[in-house]
């Protein structure tokens, strides 16, 4: 067995107390080797939501173990979360986020701006910023502001500012959500050469026509994993998404 | 984050909304000229007081019945000054001053009804460093044989001979006609009395003809006595204020006269205009704290909009501290340029005002560490309170919010 990127152990989280308590996630275990490419469905309300926000490390699981990289991050303080997002995790979200007054290449330096770690000069990091703008292919691109970019460039500048710092984990939520199916394809190609590259993936989405480009599909319903499926095998794909059937 | 990061991360949030930045340091613009224009006003009129009373003339001890007690206007006679011109070591003249009721003086076809007069002795001139520019004084022969003379003030000379010497001429001050002897040189206003306006006569004919009967008798209003030099002066005071309280049998812990010097009267009246002065620094300073609040509330309202951008940086690793520093270099940054681009208003405020009117101002260089300093702590505690609930955000909210 190969050494597992993501550890999830009886991972719960709680919202409300009493009358009022909703388990979002009722005892999760998943794991991740590195270079999987995941994709995670399920309903809205089922529960994946949390799942991807514990694993972003933008919230905290109430019960269970999240180790990261041989690092339990489930019960960090604030700084070490944002330190933790800044090296390990890349994010890459369905409305891109990018800043709409800054440039492309400002947009993908970002993260470097809190990676206290390392020391680069602004020169360097214009040079790493292009470079990553290079390879998602908006060489041409680099002083572009958001809004003169299409839909699909503007994730391929969020993709660029996902991979800037290295991370171990890359975390994709509804990344074609907001594009039409041209522009799917491009992103879901560069989901693909990166995979190829070796790059760890996590993606949500509700599409089975996007998860299906994933190696394995997690669906999630009422905060529990009902199914765990690899190379096209999952229940999820040939039903409606979070259908009933259980397979562990 | 280096400091240069966060400066320029801080920046760029400014320079988002120029106009709103533009309007927001306003506030601290107004409040910090404020500070600086209204210390300045209340230097220059500080100033204009100490310079009048200088202008009385140099090593000046002033002698005056004391005020509020019954009866004392009455007690400080012409003899007192004969006295201490006799008898008190180290002075180089005396003279005393009485001033009746204005009257209407007439010359050469022309009449001038409320015109100021001052009775004096003949040592006026030299005991206040007043000199006459034309002609002469009268001396202390005429002044006693109560003769009919009288010096003009020079802008009076104007008024009724025109280009026309007075030297010699006549004038009618009342019903009495005098002769012109000189006119004294321009001096000007100095503390709120026009000495180019006055009619100058000897004050023994003041006393016989135009005091009310209630300050009849040899009644002056004021002693002026020269000290020979400044370190003089406190042996002065000492013999004045025992030869007087002889002279009026009063103790010297009790007397009926007051002894001040220039300095005196200026530090009197710079109690005055000190309460005055912290009054304007005060509302200037509520001024200052007014564009402090204005920039909060912009700094709260920038929050809110850019939550999804808060969000957005917390997710890319920015730690709450980061975020913090963020808005609050923000806020301080629009202070701190209200507070440069204030100074340089306040100053040139100051300058115009002093320019313009008749309003004097004078810069008092503390007032521009001060007011600047104020500025930035306004940044910094009006910002905090914003830049800590930009740093409190939760991440996910932030994020999922329009």
């Amino acid at each position: 067995m190969s050494e597992s990127l993501i550890e999830v152990r009886e991972l719960t989280k709680v919202y409300g107390a009493d009358d009022t308590e909703v388990r979002a996630l009722d005892g999760v275990n998943v794991d991740v080797q590195r270079g999987e490419f995941v994709a995670i469905m399920g309903h809205s309300g089922s529960g994946k939501s949390t799942l991807m926000n514990i694993l972003g490390c933008l919230d905290r699981p109430t019960g269970g173990a999240y180790i990261l990289d041989g690092r339990d991050v489930s019960q960090l303080d604030k700084n070490e979360l944002a330190s933790v997002r800044n090296k390990k995790i890349g994010f890459v979200f369905q409305s891109f986020n990018l800043l709409p007054r800054m440039s492309a290449l400002v947009n993908v330096s970002l993260p470097m701006l809190y990676n206290g770690a390392e020391k680069l000069s602004v020169k360097d990091r214009e040079t790493r910023a292009a470079k990553a703008l290079e390879s998602v292919g908006l060489g041409n691109r680099l002083h572009h502001r958001p809004n003169e970019l299409s839909g699909g460039q503007q994730q391929r500048v969020a993709i660029a500012r996902a991979l800037i710092n290295q991370p171990a984990l890359i975390l994709a939520d509804e990344p074609t959500g907001n594009l039409d199916s041209k522009s799917s394809v491009d992103i879901m190609n560069i989901l693909h050469k990166l995979h190829q590259q070796g790059t760890t993936i996590v993606m949500v989405t509700h599409e089975t026509d996007v998860a299906a480009h994933a190696q394995r599909v997690i669906c999630v319903k009422d905060g529990k994993v009902i199914s765990d499926g690899r190379d096209g095998h999952s229940p999820c794909l040939g039903q409606a998404v979070g259908g009933g059937n259980e397979t562990e | 984050m280096k400091l240069s990061e966060i400066f320029s991360t801080a920046w760029e949030g400014i320079t988002l909304n120029k106009v709103r930045s533009f309007l927001t340091t306003l506030g601290v613009i107004i409040g910090v000229a404020s500070v600086i224009i209204m210390l300045a006003v209340s230097a220059g009129a500080e100033a204009a007081i100490a310079e009048q009373i200088n202008g009385l003339g140099a090593n000046l001890i002033i002698v005056s019945p004391i005020r509020g007690v019954p009866g004392a206007a009455r007690t400080l006679v012409l003899d007192d000054a004969l006295a201490i011109e006799k008898q008190v070591v180290g002075i180089t003249g005396v003279t005393a001053e009485q001033l009746p009721p204005p009257q209407t003086v007439k010359a050469n076809n022309v009449s001038l009804d409320s015109i100021p007069m001052i009775g004096t002795t003949s040592s006026f001139p030299s005991v206040r460093d007043y000199p006459v520019a034309l002609g002469r004084y009268f001396n202390n022969d005429e002044d006693e044989r109560k003769s009919k003379v009288v010096v003009l003030g020079s802008g009076l000379a104007k008024d009724l001979f025109g280009d026309e010497s007075p030297l010699g001429q006549t004038v009618t001050i009342g019903t009495t006609k005098f002769t012109v002897m000189g006119v004294m040189s321009p001096k000007g206003m100095v503390a709120d009395v026009d000495y180019d306006g006055r009619v100058y006569l000897p004050i023994s004919i003041v006393i016989q003809k135009y005091m009310p009967t209630t300050l009849s008798g040899h009644v002056v209003r004021t002693i002026y006595v020269k000290a020979e030099s400044q370190e003089k002066i406190p042996s002065v005071i000492t013999q004045i204020t025992s030869l007087l309280a002889t002279r009026h049998e009063v103790l010297v812990s009790k007397p009926d006269f007051t002894v001040q010097t220039q300095k005196d009267i200026i530090a009197t009246q710079e109690a005055t205009t000190a309460a005055f002065r912290d009054l304007l620094a005060w509302v200037a300073g509520v001024s200052l704290v007014v564009g402090g609040i204005g920039i909060m509330n912009i700094m709260l309202v920038s929050v809110t909009e850019r939550t999804r951008e808060i969000g957005l940086r917390q997710a890319l690793g920015a730690k709450p501290a980061d975020v913090l520093l963020q808005f609050l270099i923000e806020a301080v940054i629009l202070s701190l340029v209200g507070g440069i681009v204030g100074v340089l208003g306040g100053v040139g405020g100051s300058y115009l005002f002093g320019s313009l009117g008749s309003m004097r101002t004078a810069i008092v260089p503390l007032s521009i560490p001060l007011a600047f300093g104020a500025a930035a702590a306004v940044g910094i505690f009006f910002g905090y309170y914003p830049a800590t609930r930009a740093a409190q955000l939760d991440p996910i909210d932030a994020l999922r919010r329009e």
